[in-house]
């Protein structure tokens, strides 16, 4: 079957070549890129700018960051149709497309993240593979750990005051190019749509700067929802410990969420949130009043056939509901839990209605192509490019996530701080 | 933060941004916008006559045999469209198969929308035209390509690299006029490329030869001799959607406005 | 330099150096820039030759004449002069030796393809012979009644060939 034709319904007059190409691994790309660029804005904030307050959050955004790092290639390989020549974008880059800076951008940008924790976490892998050098019986675990930390310190082994402070000069520049290094990630993605001429949907020079707003409201909203779990989860986890092993922190001393890092954090989430409606509802405006040739069908796509995804979806649930939740006084963590997956709902429909919804009309102008997720997988197309597929990249963050907290410590305990 | 330590800061990220945009300097431009001496004494372009076209599709069965594109996937290098004017001024359109077996029904088909009945006293105008790909001078689905896998040769045709295509669609994406697809067995970008290995040898295209009313002709621009370039050159043609500025090289004869 | 913290930078520089070998190995040697330029003509310059490889299939009805000249004369002297032989009779390919026989569609759609009624009086298609495949003589094969290679008389039984 050709690819495309299984889950796309065309209606009236469609080119006889078009389908729906870009499907919904092509959604979470820009997605996942967006988490990733927003989680490092957010620990940038603390590194650069200074804001004590987003401290806590702070180092645990960046690991996140990091983790979040594969899956803004996983879903662009999993859409390749040859996956294996996916290198090639590094071997003959052809610069004149959009899609060709990627892998160089990518790989800047992992490296930074990379180097950015490395040094935040050096003191901890010096200290960490000294301790394991000298420990008699180690386990499998701590066999492995005092193999990998000395070649994690890549043979930097000072943790003088003065290297320290060295480290902590580094971790500054290192944010202070990330962030636009971060920005030019996702901007260019969203410039890979907005320069498409043939899509008269895509093709706004607004595309990259929405496409930055909306990356650092989703990074945020995802970091607080992330950071809220994983501190009750450890609650949770170490209160079952502690029944074997007395000596494990009790819940005072592990730190908890905190109201002020959420409050202070969701203010910050607010403002790129107004940024982002503000530039989409002005290309919106934009697109009525010029009304040019494509508007006809734009508008029968804006407001009929994807009303519900985009006015109700996307405006309403993900845009005007935790607007009202975050602003509305006496902000409690429950309501913004609520109010960050309502911002991520959002975040990803916005993604959908400018990915699918772009191919939702024919070039021709003429006729109208609906997407049929799918979801129960027959072959490994509809597995890459369906539900699983979408669900496989959602959790691999997480997954790495955990592997990284393994080793290194994301979070503090309380006696730790100073 | 006070004065200083604001630009201080504002240096940096100043300077931050200049990493990734350096790298995009990987090549000296010098040798890859190599001048453009444009030596060929080719130059392929395509005319289509509109009234002549019946809609018989014999075109697109032979183009799909040619060029091995499975005859019964969806997909086709070209394709027919019918249009039916009605007499309130709107276009009904369609292209059954691409037309691969002609138009086998007065109805047309509008996919979803199921077969549509147009009486014949509603009939304004009616007309056929074939579709292929444009070999276009400003191709923006070379422009788009991340790795240089399809190109336009120095006889003005557009190519794919099957060995080197990576299957990311951007140039499906970047074509306006839908001439692109996967190939359902290669899985790589397919297009027409007016049958590059007939034309290359002093053959005409295959649709031109299934063609039996000599509605589709392939010349070659460069020839003022040529009957084709005399047509282009003296009488009224038109092409496709110039507005994208794509410099489209399929030219029509008797194009209405209606066409998309 | 001598300072720990550009330790990172020199894995960076490891990683690009590794890149660029396998640049080395993985780079076809004639990927190059055309006389297109960059934009248009970045690519690896052997593949213009592989499409030129592709097997030619229809060999046009000039060839068919050598070996079947009675038809070839039968149709060219009919309305049916501009029908290529390989629009009805399929790719010549390498007949006779593959394939050794010719796959003749007689199906009723072939025909339609031109003589379906469609009174579309702006396009050619209009001034054609057609007819409502509904109402005439549904389900039975046009050569019953009509010889594709003489088309203008009717009643000329054609002898239909398995």
């Amino acid at each position: 079957m050709v690819h495309g034709e299984f889950w796309t319904i065309k209606e009236f007059f469609v080119y006889p070549n078009e389908y729906i190409y870009w499907s919904i691994q092509i959604v979470m790309y820009p997605f996942m890129t967006g988490l990733v660029a927003g989680a490092f804005v957010l620990s940038s904030l603390y590194h650069v700018f200074g804001v004590e307050k987003l401290k806590d959050i702070a180092r645990f955004s960046l690991v996140f960051s990091f983790a979040l790092l594969p899956t803004a290639m996983m879903p662009l390989l999993l859409h390749l149709q040859q996956p294996l020549r996916g290198i090639e974008v590094m071997m003959t880059p052809h610069f004149t497309s959009a899609i060709a800076a990627f892998g160089i951008v990518f790989s800047t940008y992992g490296m930074i993240v990379a180097a950015e924790i490395w040094f935040v976490y050096r003191k901890f892998f010096v200290e960490a593979a000294l301790a394991l050098r000298e420990k008699q019986n180690k386990t499998t675990l701590e066999t492995l750990k005092s193999k990998l930390y000395p070649i994690l310190t890549l043979g930097a082994w000072d943790i003088s005051e003065h290297a320290l402070e060295a480290d902590e000069r580094a971790v500054k520049r290192l944010a202070a190019i990330g962030i636009p290094v971060a920005c030019f990630l996702h901007g260019y993605a969203g410039f890979i749509f907005g320069s498409v001429k043939a899509n008269a949907l895509w093709m706004t020079p607004l595309m990259p700067v929405i496409f930055i707003c909306s990356a650092v409201v989703s990074g945020i909203a995802l970091c607080i929802l992330t950071y809220v779990i994983t501190m009750e989860l450890r609650k949770i986890l170490y209160a079952r410990k502690r029944k074997n092993d007395p000596a494990l922190p009790t819940n005072d001393e592990l730190k908890s969420v905190e109201i002020h890092v959420v409050t202070m954090t969701c203010k910050y989430l607010v403002m790129f949130l107004i940024l982002a409606i503000s530039l989409e509802i002005l290309d919106l405006v934009f697109r009525t009043y010029t009304a040019v040739k494509s508007w006809d069908i734009l508008r029968a796509v804006i407001y009929e056939k994807d009303f519900v995804k985009i006015f109700i979806m996307q405006y309403g649930l993900g845009n005007l509901v935790p607007f009202i939740l975050l602003l509305s006084p006496g902000l409690t963590i429950r309501r913004a839990i609520l109010a960050t997956i309502l911002v991520l709902l959002g975040v990803f429909m916005m993604r959908w209605n400018i990915v699918i919804g772009g191919q939702a009309f024919s070039a021709s102008f003429s006729g109208f192509m609906e997407y049929v997720l799918p979801i129960i997988p027959h072959d490994m197309e509809t597995f890459k490019e369906g539900l699983f597929g979408a669900l496989m990249v959602i959790i691999t963050p997480f997954v790495l996530f955990f592997g990284l907290s393994n080793i290194m410590p994301v979070f503090v305990n309380k006696s730790d701080t100073h | 933060m006070n004065r200083r330590e604001f630009c201080k800061k504002s240096l940096l990220i100043a300077g931050g941004l200049v990493v990734p945009l350096s790298a995009l300097e990987l090549f000296n431009p010098e040798r890859l916008l190599a001048e453009k001496n444009d030596k060929s004494k080719t130059r392929w372009v395509f005319l289509v006559d509109t009234h002549k076209c019946v809609g018989c599709g014999f075109c697109v069965k032979a183009c799909k045999t040619e060029n091995e594109v499975p005859y019964d996937a969806n997909v086709t290098r070209t394709w027919v469209e019918r249009y039916v004017i009605t007499n309130d001024g709107k276009a009904h359109i369609d292209s059954p198969k691409g037309a691969r077996d002609g138009f086998q029904s007065a109805k047309l088909d509008q996919n979803h929308a199921g077969m549509e009945e147009i009486k014949e006293e509603d009939i304004a105008k009616a007309f056929f035209v074939p579709k292929l790909c444009n070999q276009c001078e400003n191709p923006p689905c070379v422009q788009v390509c991340p790795v240089g896998a399809t190109y336009k040769t120095n006889n003005g045709v557009v190519l794919v690299d099957r060995k080197w295509c990576i299957g990311c669609g951007y140039c499906i994406m970047g074509c306006p006029y839908s001439v692109r697809f996967f190939h359902p067995v290669y899985h790589v970008a397919e297009k027409c490329n007016f049958c590059y290995h007939r034309i290359s040898q002093g053959m005409k295209t295959a649709c031109v030869d299934a063609c039996p009313f000599g509605a589709r002709q392939i010349g070659n621009l460069k020839d003022p001799k040529d009957p084709v370039t005399k047509v282009i050159m003296n009488e009224r043609v038109n092409v496709l959607k110039d507005e994208y500025g794509t410099k489209p090289q399929v030219f029509y004869i008797g194009l209405p406005r209606e066409v998309k | 330099m001598k300072s720990h913290v550009w330790r990172p930078l020199y894995v960076a520089l490891g990683i690009i150096a590794l890149l660029l070998v396998l640049r080395v190995f993985l780079v076809p040697n004639d990927f190059g820039v055309s006389e297109q330029g960059y934009m248009y003509g970045w690519h690896r310059t052997s593949n213009e030759a592989e499409w030129k490889k592709v097997t030619v299939k229809y060999k046009g009805s000039e060839a068919c004449k050598e070996c079947h000249e009675k038809n070839y004369n039968d149709i060219t002297s009919s309305p049916h002069a501009d029908i290529g032989c390989e629009n009805c009779h399929g790719p010549l390919l390498n007949h006779p030796e593959d394939p050794e026989k010719l796959s003749i569609d007689r199906n009723r759609e072939l025909c339609l393809r031109c003589h379906l009624k469609l009174s579309y009086k702006t396009s050619d298609r209009g001034n054609l012979k057609g007819i409502n495949p509904e109402t005439h003589n549904a389900g039975s094969k046009c050569v019953q009644c009509h010889a594709p290679h003489n088309p203008g008389q009717l009643g000329q039984k054609q002898e239909v060939k398995k």
